[in-house]
């Protein structure tokens, strides 16, 4: 940036000095000429110094306007234009300080003409180089690679123009005649590129035209006062070089004034169909503005509004209405300009004469009913289309836009309401689906904490005794089981246990499970028999468990003063106990129905007490479904003779085990890591 | 999965479930059974010879209309339970609660002496 900055004051102060020496040194040559003596200086001084003046002046303008990125296009002619302004109040200023002078001797003189003409030429070049390099910006925009060949051949022969200039070496008239036309071409073709005023609004095009026409005057008044006085000078003298013999700045000349004239035409012809590509242009925009409605934090709600405001917009409707079926069967109504009861009696109407699929959900046709409202009485309306608003393959809802002309709606329109109510039935698919997204992602939350919760549930810690030893493990699928099991001592020679299994899963099971844990911590303490302890837990439970669930359980009171085990069990899997004394493996098969089944009193009539004694080496072991129903890999359940197998092969080891062998087979047996329920076991060793 | 048929024979409505019930299939078999009893069927038989598996979820449907039918002197057989389904019912002790026959014509049979 300072570096930019640094040039163009370089290039200024160049400007200056070159000016200086250039207005001296012709001073000095048309003094000496006049006088009839050697001038000091040599004779192609002056006109050297206007090239390297032209030269820093192009550059300047170079960092000032081309690489200013900023500018927009009526920024640009702005620039001209106020280049313009300047040039043209200094070159006034010095006029009317002549006029001051009135009679005096000095406006009359020669090197005072020259002077006042070297200053209106210098600031007439300054106008013409920031002319040229604006509209170079302009003609370069969008620009091809061949276009772009094409201007550096145009500036080099504008070089080659400037050199041949300084040298001034007379070259032949066809030849001369032959530059001329090339330059001239090129300029033809280089002014045909305009593409840049399609890009003005109305108004910019109404100020373009406004700064062209103001750009002709300042060169006109330029050309008129350099002329004028480069004659009255020639005739004065021989060495003084005119401006028509100035062939570069003529050629800048015709450049600058066809290419205005080319832009000042065509921006007049474009004036009419400017509002045509205004409304493209906010077509792309609402149709932005609908696509995006997605990203920005914004709802259905605004979807639908924006899709109302943005196809009235686009087609100049009188009015509309965008009718959208909510959640269940209600319709929502917006309404543009239009109450919602007139949009009631249109579709009434419509309904009446029997226009079939058109303002209904399930029509899928964009049509145009015009012919239909004429016959409806009391509405301002004449032209009528519809179009539905689709979200999956389902209509959700229709758009209806109208106007009050006969037949106002075009080909044209229909296809861009159709673009936006399509766009639009996609916009708010995402929506749902990013709504749906969510609610799993809330779902999976949830299931965390009631997993967090089924855990903390289960005992940190089991009673031990010196009768038994007890271990127990349980694992849970991704989603939350409702698995439980706990131990209580209930004095000092009854130990409690229980194993229940919560049907259904996620957080009621984690709630079910909670209960389940209080009425077993309240319950076990009152030493009650296992079969009154369920008869009260099916009480208690009956209150809490909603229609269809239950919970399966079995609950033991292991009394080591009399070595027995008292139990009761309640639609939960059958134990399997092993005699060490006789070898024998079996599942206590007996009476018991699941809490929570049946409601009334007459639950006790469904379970009972059964009563094992023990001795030393006995093996009793406690497991849910989970494990029983734990799926092969060609489907076959692992079942309860797998399970004895895997017990019986571990029986004289301690129970934690035995515990891992079962682990060990089940995977084995499902041939995965990962369990698609609870594996939930507890295993009672006695000693 | 599940499918669940409809036939209805002499007064008596037959529900034949085919595959397997769980957590999910079994708000189809609830729905059923509602409706059936919306209907206002008396008897109703459930056909459990291609009932490959129940959860208790399932199970749990069975059980929700206990004391609906009580109420309602409505009357409920299941046949054709495959043995491993049978389990099942025996081990939650619904075996006690529910009318369970081994074929048809043995359900059909009950069901008539039931509605009586």
């Amino acid at each position: 940036m300072l570096k930019t900055k640094a040039l163009i004051r370089l290039t200024f102060l160049g400007c200056a000095i070159a000016w200086m020496v250039m207005v001296f040194s012709d001073i000095t040559v048309l003094f000496s000429d006049i006088k009839g003596l050697d001038p000091d200086v040599p004779g192609w001084l002056p006109r050297v110094m206007l090239d390297l003046y032209i030269l820093c002046l192009f550059y300047y303008f170079k960092f000032r306007i081309e690489r200013d990125e900023s500018l927009n296009f009526t920024d640009l002619l702005w620039k001209v234009f106020a280049t313009g302004l300047v040039m043209t109040v200094i070159s006034l200023a010095v006029r009317f300080l002549g006029f001051l002078l009135g009679n005096t001797p000095l406006p009359a003189n020669v090197l005072y003409r020259d002077f006042i003409y070297q200053i209106d030429l210098a600031l007439f070049i300054s106008f013409l180089i920031a002319a040229f390099t604006s509209w170079k910006r302009l003609i370069l925009y969008q620009k091809s690679k061949w276009l772009i060949r094409l201007w550096r051949i145009f500036e080099i022969s504008l070089l080659v123009v400037l050199l041949y200039d300084s040298v001034l070496s007379s070259v032949s008239e066809g030849l001369m005649t032959f530059t001329y036309i090339i330059i001239g071409l090129m300029v033809l073709v280089l002014s045909a590129n305009m593409k840049w005023v399609a890009y003005l609004n109305f108004r910019q095009k109404w100020t373009s035209l406004l700064l062209l026409l103001l750009v002709f005057f300042y060169l006109g008044y330029f050309f008129y006062s350099v002329s004028t006085q480069s004659a009255f000078l020639i005739t004065q003298s021989k060495a003084f070089l005119s401006f028509d013999g100035h062939i570069f700045n003529l050629v800048l000349v015709i450049f600058v004034i066809v290419y205005s004239s080319f832009s000042f035409l065509v921006i007049l012809f474009n004036l009419p169909t400017s509002s045509v590509f205004e409304q493209k242009l906010e077509e792309v925009v609402n149709y932005q503005r609908i696509s995006q409605s997605i990203q920005t934090e914004q709802n259905e709600e605004s979807v639908y509004k924006i899709l109302l405001e943005s196809s009235v917009s686009s087609v100049f409707a009188d009015a509309a209405w965008l009718e959208i079926k909510g959640e269940g069967s209600e319709f929502k109504t917006y309404t543009f300009q239009i109450t919602e009861k007139e949009s009631v009696d249109i579709r009434k109407h419509l309904n009446q004469h029997q226009v079939k699929g058109v303002l209904d959900q399930s029509s899928d046709k964009t049509r145009n009913l015009s012919k239909f409202l004429e016959s409806l009485k009391g509405t301002r309306f004449r032209s009528i289309m519809s179009f539905p608003v689709i979200v999956k393959g389902e209509s959700i809802g229709t758009l209806a836009l109208l106007k009050e002309l006969p037949e106002a709606f075009t080909k044209e329109m229909t296809r861009i309401v159709s673009t936006f109510a399509n766009q639009a039935g996609i916009s708010i698919e995402n929506f749902r689906l990013m709504g749906e997204a969510f609610q799993n992602e809330r779902y999976k939350e949830e299931l965390k904490i009631a997993k967090m919760v089924q855990r903390s549930l289960l005992p940190q810690r089991l009673e031990q005794d010196a009768d038994f030893e007890v271990a127990a493990f349980s694992e849970s699928a991704d989603e939350v089981g409702g698995d439980y099991y706990d131990t209580i001592r209930v004095n000092d020679h009854q130990v409690a246990i229980i194993i229940a299994d919560v049907s259904g899963k996620g957080t009621t099971a984690a709630f079910h499970m909670s209960q389940m844990k209080g009425i077993f911590h309240s319950l076990a303490q009152q030493e009650l028999d296992p079969k009154e302890f369920m008869v009260r837990a099916n009480q208690a439970l009956v209150y809490c468990l909603e229609r269809g669930s239950f919970i399966s359980a079995t609950y033991f009171v292991i009394n080591t003063r009399d070595k027995v085990i008292r139990y009761s069990r309640a639609g939960h899997c059958p134990v399997l106990y092993f005699k060490q004394a006789t070898g024998e493996l079996s599942y206590l098969k007996d009476k018991g129905t699941a809490l929570g089944m049946i409601r009334s009193r007459d639950y006790c009539n469904f379970v009972e007490t059964n009563e094992v004694s023990y001795a030393k080496g006995d093996i009793m072991v406690l497991y849910t479904d989970g494990i029983t129903e734990a799926k092969g890999m060609r489907g076959e359940e692992f079942g309860s003779d797998r399970l004895a197998e895997a017990v019986r092969e571990q029986v004289t080891q301690p129970p934690k085990e035995i515990e891992q062998h079962i682990i060990k087979k089940l995977y084995e047996f499902s041939g995965s890591e990962d369990i698609n329920d609870d594996y939930t076991s507890m295993i009672v060793k006695f000693r | 999965m599940v499918h669940i048929k409809r036939i209805q024979e002499e007064g008596a409505d037959i529900i034949a479930i085919i595959g397997e019930i769980d957590a999910s299939s079994s708000i189809e078999l609830d729905l059923t059974i509602a409706k059936s009893v919306g209907e206002g069927f008396h008897k109703i038989l459930v056909d459990c010879t291609a009932l490959e598996y129940i959860s208790s979820a399932g199970l749990g449907v069975f059980m929700s209309y206990i004391e609906e039918f009580k109420d309602k002197q409505i009357h409920m057989v299941l046949f054709g339970l495959k043995e491993k389904v049978a389990n099942t019912f025996s081990i939650l002790g619904l075996a006690d609660l529910l009318q369970i026959q081994s074929t048809k014509a043995e359900a059909r049979k009950l069901i008539d002496e039931l509605s009586v």
